[in-house]
């Protein structure tokens, strides 16, 4: 019994007794309301991330440990579904996102170009975010808006029919250029 | 809910409709060209050029001519629609002065093209016709009565039926008899059963199944609720990729408003039926439209697949027998059911019944989507309704389903496109992408396109795609780089016949597919690279010399 009982103690410790976060962050009690919606039910786990990502922006591992507890999973089992999906962030993102569709009618019809342009410019490779956190440079793998291909996403928008010099050109007005 | 009250519904809907529809399209395509802004100002215009009591400007879904968005479609005004084509926001005066004879010079597009006319719609019927936020445009063009017919007449082994002589099969790619799933779950014992909708359009250069959910969610809630009611299953999922948020809204928005006026939820249509739908939204794992992993994911779970047997429609869902079918699928149910499984199985071919959608891009004049009956020469598609290779080029290959798929060579463009054909060229149906490649396409870097994406797509969780897709990319590099020779092009034949034939789930299986059918029509590409071997047994001066 010894051997088990520091880890029921530690237990005790980690933020179950209460709903509050030791942060006093309210977007956990969001977070948590969200999780009570689906009556904390460890199928609503990719659910909870998605909402977790939206309000947090990225999934830090301690967003990651309060839902593992609220839900009664392993934190292996959490972390193993975070990273299994493209679509969760472990890392902060910049204050501006790019993202170029690499679907195959984007790519056909010159996204790669438009990746590279972007490349040369912020001096950044794709999943990677400039140094002053100004802008990330991510790639998609389809958006399903391939009648106006090559797409990108800024900020969330969907932009048609993009150039490397468009994409340049939006890029660096993020930047004041 | 009553059968009267439905059709009273839809009385009223019409009745307070105008004289002049001016529909514009709000699909995720034409809405990154401010398809929003450009409904605003027609509104503002119609108000301030005092046509409102005549003219209304609606929401509606995907036109399908995505390539010439955005679209604004007009009703009332003469026999024929008319179509302004490459819409801006600051065109919207002219639109709505056009209305009453003025000269405006917004393109407008031909009605009669053969994009429009070689079409044979079902699934995309209401496509760019009614509101998808609207249950009240669905009902009022005959929405939810194929339920009420399934629910009232028909027993469930009949609707089975009907399915079954219908001929359809699984538009997610694989072809699969839809009515012998829908049997075997039918059959299979258990007190709780599942319905899934699997909208987790993974292809690359495939949006049939976004532009369906986010143009008509509800002929895919109506059909999933036929099928639960044939197969005994009260409680539906409808997985939708994160990539698709708009989609997801309006699929949100439909199921709210189905469930308020109960034909979702308990009672439908005041029988003992009970049927709820969920959306669970996926995140980005291509993998996850293959069943078993899909159903991992719906899970909660890492999306990764499991061998079968046992099959979903014995042991699915939280190990319940399950219902898996794409969208496309359910979204052609109330057709078979308002007009039969006959009517249905009279269009297309003998194996392959009814229509397909396909997504046409890439290197094409026309982009955009398609219906069409199966076994329409693929040169009409890409030729007459495609218009061909824009710029005066010429169309080298036509690729059809993604990753999984193969490249068909310009010299097959007379093969009609069924199961079985596409499937004789060393092709697939797939779930209905169709990326055209001009002359200037290097097919090597098409085959080192989708291995990466295979590579980066696969879960990891067998050995032979994990570690084959990868050594295969690195092949494929080294080809491109021109560092290889005959025995690494050897090499990867020999990969690709072990990964194809010994990976656990269909990804794997799949995956050596672009390359064997680029090694297969454009072999001499591959050759033109290729190093002449001098150095013996090595393959390569940087490898060690044998001792």
């Amino acid at each position: 019994m010894s051997a088990i009982s520091p880890i029921a103690e530690k237990k005790d410790v980690k933020p179950a007794a209460g709903s509050k976060h030791a942060s006093g962050d309210k977007r956990f009690k969001i977070l948590e309301v969200h999780m009570k919606k689906h009556q904390f039910k460890q199928d609503a786990l990719i659910e909870v991330l998605h909402k977790a990502q939206e309000l947090f922006g990225y999934l830090e591992d301690d967003v990651l440990l309060f839902v593992a507890h609220h839900l009664k999973l392993p934190p292996s089992r959490v972390y193993g579904v975070a990273t299994f999906y493209h679509f969760f962030q472990l890392k902060p993102q910049g204050e501006h996102t790019c993202v170029v569709c690499l679907g195959t009618a984007c790519y056909v019809k010159g996204a790669d170009k438009v990746v590279a342009a972007v490349e040369d410019l912020l001096k950044i490779k794709p999943g990677e975010t400039t140094p002053d956190n100004k802008v990330s440079l991510l790639t998609a793998r389809c958006i399903g808006a391939c009648g106006i291909a090559p797409a990108v996403t800024y900020d969330g928008q969907v932009a048609a029919k993009q150039t490397p010099e468009a994409t340049v050109a939006r890029v660096n007005s993020w930047l004041g250029i | 809910m009553q059968i009267e009250d439905l059709k009273a519904l839809a009385e009223k809907h019409k009745s307070g409709r105008k004289k002049i529809t001016m529909r514009a399209c709000m699909s995720a395509g034409c809405m990154s060209s401010r398809a929003d802004v450009i409904k605003k100002n027609l509104e503002t215009a119609v108000k301030e050029q005092g046509l409102e009591a005549d003219v209304e400007v609606r929401r509606v879904g995907c036109m399908g001519f995505c390539g010439q968005g955005p679209l604004i479609g007009v009703d009332g005004l003469s026999a024929k629609e008319k179509l302004f084509e490459f819409v801006k926001p600051e065109d919207a005066n002219a639109i709505v002065a056009s209305l009453q004879g003025a000269p405006c010079e917004v393109q407008v597009g031909n009605p009669d093209h053969p994009f429009f006319a070689k079409q044979f719609k079902i699934v995309r019927a209401n496509g760019g016709i009614i509101d998808p936020e609207k249950i009240e445009d669905y009902i009022a063009i005959g929405g939810y009565t194929a339920l009420h017919h399934a629910l009232t007449e028909l027993p469930p082994a009949q609707v089975v039926e009907e399915i079954t002589r219908s001929g359809l099969r699984g538009r997610g790619g694989a072809g699969f008899p839809t009515g012998l799933k829908w049997g075997t779950v039918a059959k299979s014992p258990g007190a709780k059963k599942y319905i899934i909708c699997n909208g987790d359009e993974g292809d690359p250069g495939a949006f049939m199944d976004r532009s369906v959910l986010e143009s008509d969610p509800h002929l895919v809630l109506e059909g999933m609720a036929i099928a639960a009611y044939a197969v005994g299953a009260d409680q539906g999922f409808l997985y939708v990729r994160a990539e698709y948020p708009l989609a997801i809204s309006r699929l949100q928005t439909a199921i709210k408003q189905a469930k308020q006026l109960g034909l979702l939820g308990s009672g439908i249509f005041e029988t003992p039926f009970n049927f709820n739908v969920d959306i669970r939204i996926g995140a980005g794992a291509f993998v996850c439209g293959e069943e078993t992993a899909l159903m991992a994911s719906v899970e909660g779970k890492r999306g990764t697949p499991r061998p079968r047997p046992p099959f979903p429609a014995e042991s699915g869902l939280f190990g319940c027998p399950t219902l898996i079918n794409n969208v496309e699928t359910f979204a052609n149910i109330t057709a078979i059911i308002n007009r039969g499984g006959e009517w249905y199985a009279g269009i297309g071919t003998e194996k392959s019944k009814g229509t397909k959608v396909f997504a046409l891009t890439g290197k094409i004049s026309n982009n955009g989507l398609i219906e069409v009956p199966m076994g329409i020469p693929l040169r009409q598609i890409v030729e007459e309704m495609g218009g061909g290779a824009p710029d005066g080029r010429k169309i080298k290959s036509v690729q059809t389903g993604g990753p999984s798929g193969g490249c068909i060579p310009a010299a097959y463009l007379d093969t009609p496109v069924d199961y079985e054909s596409l499937g004789k060229l060393g092709s697939i149906m797939g779930s209905g992408g169709m990326v055209v490649m001009d002359d200037t396409t290097n097919m090597v870097e098409i085959a080192k396109f989708y291995m990466e994406f295979c590579k980066d797509e696969s879960c990891g969780k067998c050995i032979p795609c994990r570690a084959g897709t990868a050594q295969m990319e690195n092949l494929l590099n080294k080809i491109l780089a021109r560092q290889a020779t005959a025995r690494d092009l050897a090499k990867l034949e020999e990969l690709c016949d072990m990964v194809k034939n010994t990976s656990l789930c269909g990804l794997g299986q799949t995956a050596p597919n672009p390359v064997l059918s680029t090694l297969k029509y454009f072999r001499s590409e591959y050759e033109e690279l290729l190093q002449p071997d001098h150095f013996g047994p090595r393959a390569h001066p940087s490898e060690p010399a044998p001792k």
